[in-house]
């Protein structure tokens, strides 16, 4: 027993104590063929430049709690971390992320164009730089929706010739939406019919028409599951796991992009970070949100970049050799009905409305 | 058993309704599978109760009979299920044809006490049949994952090629991804590092202070063993809570005043965190060896002029081993499975098997995941089964008859 156990101890301690010689930074995403696709286009390459050991942690879900967590607990242990831009926006209001000159701290374009100015509106908040842009948009079945696939949003509340679960995510923002846009209310009047009681509740009666018809999701991962099981008919999520299911998995799943909901996903560093660390991750980020790189990652996922100079660069998928632009949330012809997300609406009313469909939901 | 018990034909006011409530019972599975609960149930008895009234009046040729039922359930399953339903149909046919002339023939008496009334051998009949559903449901759900982890698509499904039994519908890919994939390696590597380290902390200390609470003189030793068992009593998410903020202290203070390496810090905080777990499992087996370890033996060893250390490891250990060894595998079980601490003391330089299974589910739920679970079973099973054979030959070794 007794050589057994040194040995044991000898060879932990050697792993141990050989895994911190290399610099190792961790970098928190969501998981799925997103990380796969930064893996490619953005950690391959920065490890093979600077010896830097990147580890994945696919907790973007619930970054915002961690991060208050680990802050309280003066024990932040993530580097760079991926986050949609309403969190980013939250995660800099209370100082758990750090600001990012975008002149100084960020790549210019290739042409000489300043890093403000390639990302434009996109830079939504001092801690965030954008680096894609999503759609959150409707898959569906093609063997189950017969001779009429469906072309606008509405299918989802038409549960006559559409029969069959579908799948929604278990959140009021785009849901509310959707439902007063097929109730009926113009496009440019949702929020304005949202702000008000009577609007919400306009909205959730229409959500409670199609409810025990409702599998909902909280993962991305979730719908293309259901989807692939045929357990739903059709299902929302966002625009890049559809793509997946469709080209890369062969499922019968079809798009449909009306009233497709832009998003943006993007880096913060968390505050509070030694030297080292914030220099190791400013050095990451300058790499990664480069014009080149930006434009890599739409190779592996068919999400838009967020710099207007990576757009023209934008070629073939990597195995499949598709051409990426018709699959881009942003191409014109899937963007007709495309709305983007109202994030200054959203962080006024989000814990309002939130309140209210959670106890719908409970009904 | 029993002396041969003469077995006699049953009528066929019995036979039939056994039969047909078999029947439908079966039913239930193929209708479920097929849309209908009712209808299968209606359908399994029907088609059985005319099979065993066919069989018995007018057939009257048991070979026959069987042929004929494993022939017609194995084609009813291709029909409706392709090969994979043959082949469930070609069982189910091999064993209602011996099921009805198993009860026809009054079989089912010959192994029992000839004086057994009927009451007696339903249930003894009955009760097997309960144990093997419990065995079922304990079992299915491992079963399931061990076809779906050679999936050839990414999803937890089973695809119309894999239900026809094609080879195109399975591909090894998800163990490929298993060993090529850095995160599932590296997850992999410190859960090999953490819980053998964690397990031999937590016996060591388990067994000192289960030793230590089993001598009579010790002030208060029912509080100290409640103290020391409550991490098993707390609710995990609470005690992990609690780890959180503790260990961040402590890996604060080993960082920043002493300089230690931080990823070295990582590993101590997890291994400690999950030896705290460990213990209680270590204590609650081994003082239970302890109540059939003889006090004067210990003694006579003192007589003899032994210290304590030396009777502790020529006398004692070796007694009280099995009790060691199991509550060692708890421990090594208990870390190796643990998914919530790991989560909150743990970063992401740390993550173990479970933690990486844990986000690879709500994430991406890829079925490497599934093979990863197949190869732990595989192994679990295996480690079983050397620990068995090796215990096995130490008593053969020892003279005994292996028990």
């Amino acid at each position: 027993m007794k050589p057994l156990k040194s040995i044991v101890i000898a060879t932990a301690l050697a792993t141990v104590a050989g895994g911190a010689m290399a610099q190792e930074m961790t970098i928190v995403s969501w998981g799925g063929a997103y990380s796969k696709s930064q893996l490619k286009a953005y950690h391959e390459p920065y490890s093979a430049k600077t010896g830097v050991t990147i580890i994945n942690d696919d907790s973007s879900n619930e970054a915002v709690a961690k991060l208050r967590a680990m802050n309280e607990a003066g024990n932040v242990t993530w580097d760079v971390v991926d986050v949609v831009a309403a969190d980013a926006m939250r995660l800099c209001d209370e100082g758990l992320a750090m600001e990012i000159d975008p002149d100084t701290q960020l790549a210019p374009a290739p042409d000489g164009t300043s890093a403000a100015d390639d990302f434009g509106d996109l830079l939504v908040s001092e801690c965030f730089v954008p680096q894609i842009v999503y759609s959150t948009t409707f898959g569906y079945r093609t063997d189950m929706v017969g001779d009429t696939p469906p072309t606008s949003v509405c299918a989802i509340f038409d549960t006559e010739t559409y029969p069959g679960k579908r799948s929604l995510e278990k959140r009021p923002i785009n849901n509310v939406e959707w439902a007063l846009v097929c109730d009926g209310v113009a496009a440019e009047d949702v929020y304005d019919v949202l702000e008000t009681e009577e609007g919400q509740n306009r909205a959730l009666a229409k959500l409670d028409t199609i409810k025990d018809d409702v599998v909902w999701w909280s993962a991305g991962a979730d719908t293309p599951q259901l989807l692939a099981d045929g357990e739903v008919v059709m299902g929302s999520t966002y625009n890049g796991r559809l793509f997946s299911v469709i080209e890369e998995q062969n499922q019968p799943v079809a798009m449909l992009w009306d009233y497709q909901v832009f998003d943006l996903d993007g880096w913060i560093i968390p505050a509070g970070l030694s030297e080292e660390r914030k220099q190791r991750a400013l050095d990451y980020i300058y790499f990664a949100t480069d014009t080149q790189r930006l434009a890599d990652q739409a190779k592996y996922i068919s999400y838009g970049p967020a710099r207007a100079s990576s757009a023209p660069l934008v070629g073939k998928h990597a195995d499949l050799g598709i051409d990426m632009a018709p699959h881009m949330p942003t191409d014109p012809a899937n963007s007709k009905t495309a709305v983007l997300y109202n994030f200054e609406f959203w962080a006024d009313y989000r814990d309002d409305i939130d309140a209210k469909f959670q106890a719908w939901l409970a009904q | 058993m029993a002396a041969l018990t003469p077995i006699s034909r049953k009528p066929l006011s019995m036979v039939i309704p056994a039969v047909a409530a078999a029947g439908a019972f079966f039913g239930i599975f193929v209708g479920a599978g097929n849309g209908s609960v009712f209808l299968g149930i209606i359908g399994g008895a029907a088609i059985l109760a005319a099979l065993a009234w066919v069989y018995i009046t007018v057939l009257k040729n048991e070979r026959m009979a069987r042929w004929i039922t494993i022939a017609l359930f194995g084609v009813l399953g291709l029909v409706s299920g392709g090969a994979m339903g043959a082949v469930l149909g070609l069982l189910a046919g091999w064993f209602f044809g011996f099921f009805i002339y198993w009860l026809y023939e009054g079989r089912y008496r010959r192994k029992l006490l000839p004086y057994m009334t009927s009451g007696q051998v339903l249930w003894h009949y009955g009760f097997r049949v309960v144990c093997g559903a419990i065995f079922v449901f304990l079992i299915t759900p491992i079963l399931v994952v061990l076809p779906l982890s050679f999936n050839a698509e990414d999803f937890f499904t089973f695809t119309p090629e894999m239900l026809r039994l094609d080879p195109e519908g399975y591909s090894l890919k998800h163990y490929r991804d298993f060993f090529n994939n850095n995160e599932w390696q590296r997850s992999f590597k410190n859960s090999l590092i953490i819980a053998p380290i964690a397990t031999i902390i937590s016996v060591s200390l388990g067994t000192l202070a289960a030793i230590g609470l089993s001598q009579s003189h010790v002030p208060g030793r029912r509080a100290i063993m409640a103290v020391l068992i409550s991490p098993m009593i707390v609710p995990l998410i609470i005690s992990a809570t609690g780890m959180f903020f503790f260990y961040s202290d402590i890996g604060r203070f080993l960082e920043g005043t002493l300089g230690m390496n931080k990823n070295f810090v990582g590993y101590l905080k997890v291994i400690l965190a999950h030896a705290v777990l460990g213990i209680p499992f270590v204590i609650i087996t081994v003082t239970a060896t302890l109540v059939g370890f003889d006090r004067s033996l210990t003694r006579a060893a003192a007589n003899m002029g032994a210290g304590p250390v030396k009777t502790f490891f020529s006398i004692q250990m070796p007694l009280i081993l099995p009790g060691v060894i199991s509550g060692g595998l708890f421990a090594f079980i208990t870390s190796f499975d643990e998914v919530v601490v790991i989560l909150f003391v743990g970063s992401a330089s740390q993550k173990t098997l479970p933690w990486q299974m844990f986000t690879g589910l709500r994430e991406q739920i890829s079925p490497t995941i599934l093979a990863v679970a197949t190869i732990l079973v595989v192994i679990s099973i295996a480690l079983l089964t050397t620990v068995e054979l090796l215990r096995r030959r130490s008593e053969r070794l020892r003279g005994l008859s292996p028990s």
